[in-house]
C-alpha cells in the first residue's frame, strides 16, 4: 500500500522531470527571472553597500519566493493546457500521490534555481567567504515554498484570475515560513547570534511539517472534479 | 457538473426569538460598556486617557478569533457535509472577523501612538496581526474569483482552514517570541514590553475590562455572525432563482405565435 503510493509519487515526479528535461521551459524561465531579481535588487540597493551585505538572505529568499510563484504559475499551467491534471485525476492513484509528486519536482525545481543563486549571490554581493551553514536551511526552505505552491496553485488554476492570483493567496500564508527561513539565514551569515540558528531550523522543519500534512489533506477537496 | 444544487431553506421573514434577544442585549450592551470604559473606569496614572482604548481593543481580537475560529469549523462541516449553509456560515465568520480584527488593529494603533511613539512598528505581534487581516483579505478574493458555486465554496472552505495558521500564530506569538514589545494581558508580558498597566493599580479598570469583554468578544461577534448568516443564506437562494430563470427555456411571449 505504502509501495504503491510512493511508488505513484515517484511517477509524478519523474515525469514532471522528464518533462522539463526535454522542454527545459520552466528552469530556464525561473533561472533567468532569478537572475533578473538580483540584478534588480542590486540596483535598488546601490547607495547602499554594507547594506547590500547584510541584506543577502533577504535577497536570496525573496528572490526563491517569486521564482517559485512563478515556477508553480507555469507547471500548472502545462498541465491544464494538455488536459495533464485530468490524466491524473483519471489515473488509480491516491489524490495525495499526485500531491507528494508535484511537490517533490517543484521543490526540486526551486531547490536548483536556489543552489545556483548561491555562488552568484556569493560573488556578487561580496560575502567574505560562503556559510556552509545555508546548506542546511535551503533545502527544507525550498521543500516547505514547494509544499504550500503546489496545493495554492492547483486551487488558483480553478479561479478565474488564474496567475495572478497565486501570489495574493500564498504570500501571506508564507510568511512564517520566511520569517524562519530569513531568521536562520542571517544567524548562518553571521548577522545574528549563532546561538538562534538551532531554534530556527527547528521551527523551519516545524513549518514545514504543518504545510506538508495541510497539503496531504486538503489536496484532495482542491482536485476534485 | 450538476447544477442542481440544494440550498439550504430560505430563513423565516421574521427573526427568531433568540436573535430578537440578541440585538436588544447587544444594543443596550454596547452604550453600557462605553460608559463603564469611558467614564466609570479611572484614568490610568501613566497611559491617561488613550489607555482607555484598551478595553474595546482586546476583547475585538478576541472576537475576531471566535468569529474565524467559526468559519474554520464550518469550512471544515462544509468539506464534510456539502451543504451550503456551512459555506454561507463561513463567509459570515470571514468577514465579520476582518472587521473586528481591523477595529484591533486601528485601536492597537491609535494606542500606540502616544505611547510607543509611533502608529506601526513591526513588532512580531503587530506583523502578525496584519498577516491575520491580509490572509482573511485573501480568502475575500479568492471567493471572489471562482464562477462555478461548488467549487467556489470548496477552494474558500480549504483556504478558511489554512488561513487560521495565523490565527493560532497571532495567538501565540507572544509567548513565544521574548522580543516582542506587545505588553500581555493575561500572564506576564516580556521583559521589553512597552505600556503595560497592572489591572489592579487603577480602580475600575478590571471592572471596565470584565464588562467589555463578553460584550466585544461574545455578544457583538455573535449578533453581527447571525444577522450575515442570514443575509448570505437569502444571497445563495436568490443566486439560485436567478439561475433558474436564466437557464429556463425561452417561451414565446404571448401575441408571438
Amino acid at each position: 500500500m505504502l509501495r504503491d503510493f510512493l511508488r505513484a509519487a515517484l511517477t509524478i515526479a519523474g515525469k514532471d522531470l522528464r518533462a522539463e528535461l526535454r522542454s527545459r521551459e520552466l528552469l530556464g524561465l525561473m533561472a533567468l527571472f532569478a537572475l533578473l531579481a538580483i540584478l534588480v535588487f542590486s540596483v535598488a540597493l546601490e547607495l547602499d553597500r554594507p547594506g547590500r551585505q547584510d541584506a543577502v538572505s533577504g535577497v536570496l529568499w525573496v528572490t526563491l519566493l517569486f521564482a517559485s510563484i512563478l515556477g508553480h504559475n507555469r507547471s500548472v499551467a502545462l498541465e491544464r493546457e494538455h488536459g495533464g491534471f485530468d490524466a491524473l485525476l483519471l489515473a488509480p492513484v491516491a489524490r495525495g500521490a499526485i500531491f507528494l509528486g508535484k511537490l517533490l519536482a517543484n521543490a526540486l525545481f526551486t531547490l536548483i534555481i536556489a543552489l545556483l543563486l548561491l555562488p552568484l549571490l556569493t560573488i556578487l554581493y561580496n560575502l567574505p567567504d560562503f556559510p556552509p551553514a545555508l546548506l542546511l536551511i535551503v533545502p527544507p526552505g525550498c521543500l516547505g515554498l514547494a509544499a504550500i505552491g503546489t496545493l495554492l496553485a492547483a486551487m488558483t488554476m480553478q479561479t478565474r484570475a488564474r496567475d495572478s492570483l497565486l501570489p495574493v493567496l500564498l504570500l501571506p500564508v508564507a510568511l512564517p515560513l520566511l520569517f524562519a527561513v530569513l531568521r536562520a539565514s542571517n544567524a548562518a551569515l553571521g548577522n545574528l547570534p549563532q546561538a538562534e540558528l538551532q531554534t530556527w531550523i527547528s521551527l523551519l522543519l516545524l513549518i514545514d511539517a504543518i504545510y506538508l500534512a495541510a497539503g496531504f489533506l486538503l489536496f484532495e477537496y482542491v482536485l476534485e472534479s | 457538473m450538476n447544477q442542481a444544487i440544494e440550498v439550504c431553506a430560505l430563513p423565516a421573514e421574521r427573526q427568531p426569538r433568540a436573535l430578537r434577544l440578541l440585538n436588544v442585549l447587544t444594543l443596550l450592551a454596547l452604550p453600557v460598556g462605553l460608559y463603564v470604559a469611558l467614564v466609570h473606569a479611572g484614568t490610568d496614572t501613566s497611559q491617561g486617557q488613550v489607555q482607555r482604548l484598551f478595553y474595546l481593543h482586546m476583547p475585538a481580537f478576541f472576537g475576531a478569533a471566535l468569529a474565524f475560529g467559526g468559519a474554520l469549523l464550518a469550512s471544515i462541516g462544509y468539506l464534510y457535509k456539502r451543504e451550503t449553509c456551512y459555506d454561507s456560515f463561513a463567509v459570515a465568520g470571514v468577514e465579520v472577523g476582518l472587521t473586528l480584527a481591523l477595529v484591533n488593529l486601528v485601536s492597537g494603533s491609535i494606542w500606540a501612538r502616544p505611547i510607543w511613539n509611533t502608529w506601526w512598528t513591526w513588532d512580531p505581534r503587530l506583523t502578525s496581526a496584519a498577516v491575520m487581516c491580509l490572509t482573511y483579505a485573501a480568502w475575500l478574493v479568492l471567493r471572489n474569483g471562482i464562477e462555478n458555486a461548488q467549487q467556489r465554496r470548496r477552494m474558500a472552505s480549504v483556504y478558511a482552514i489554512l488561513a487560521f495558521v495565523t490565527v493560532i500564530l497571532t495567538l501565540i506569538i507572544i509567548r513565544i517570541r521574548p522580543d516582542t514589545i506587545h505588553p500581555a494581558v493575561i500572564g506576564p508580558s516580556a521583559a521589553n514590553a512597552q505600556g503595560s498597566f497592572e489591572l489592579a493599580a487603577t480602580p475600575g479598570v478590571s471592572t471596565a475590562l470584565l464588562v467589555n469583554f463578553p460584550i466585544w468578544s461574545l455578544l457583538l461577534p455573535l449578533t453581527l455572525l447571525w444577522h450575515r448568516y442570514r443575509l448570505q443564506l437569502r444571497v445563495e437562494v436568490l443566486e439560485q432563482r436567478k439561475a433558474l430563470v436564466l437557464n429556463a427555456p425561452l417561451r414565446p411571449r404571448r401575441g408571438d405565435s
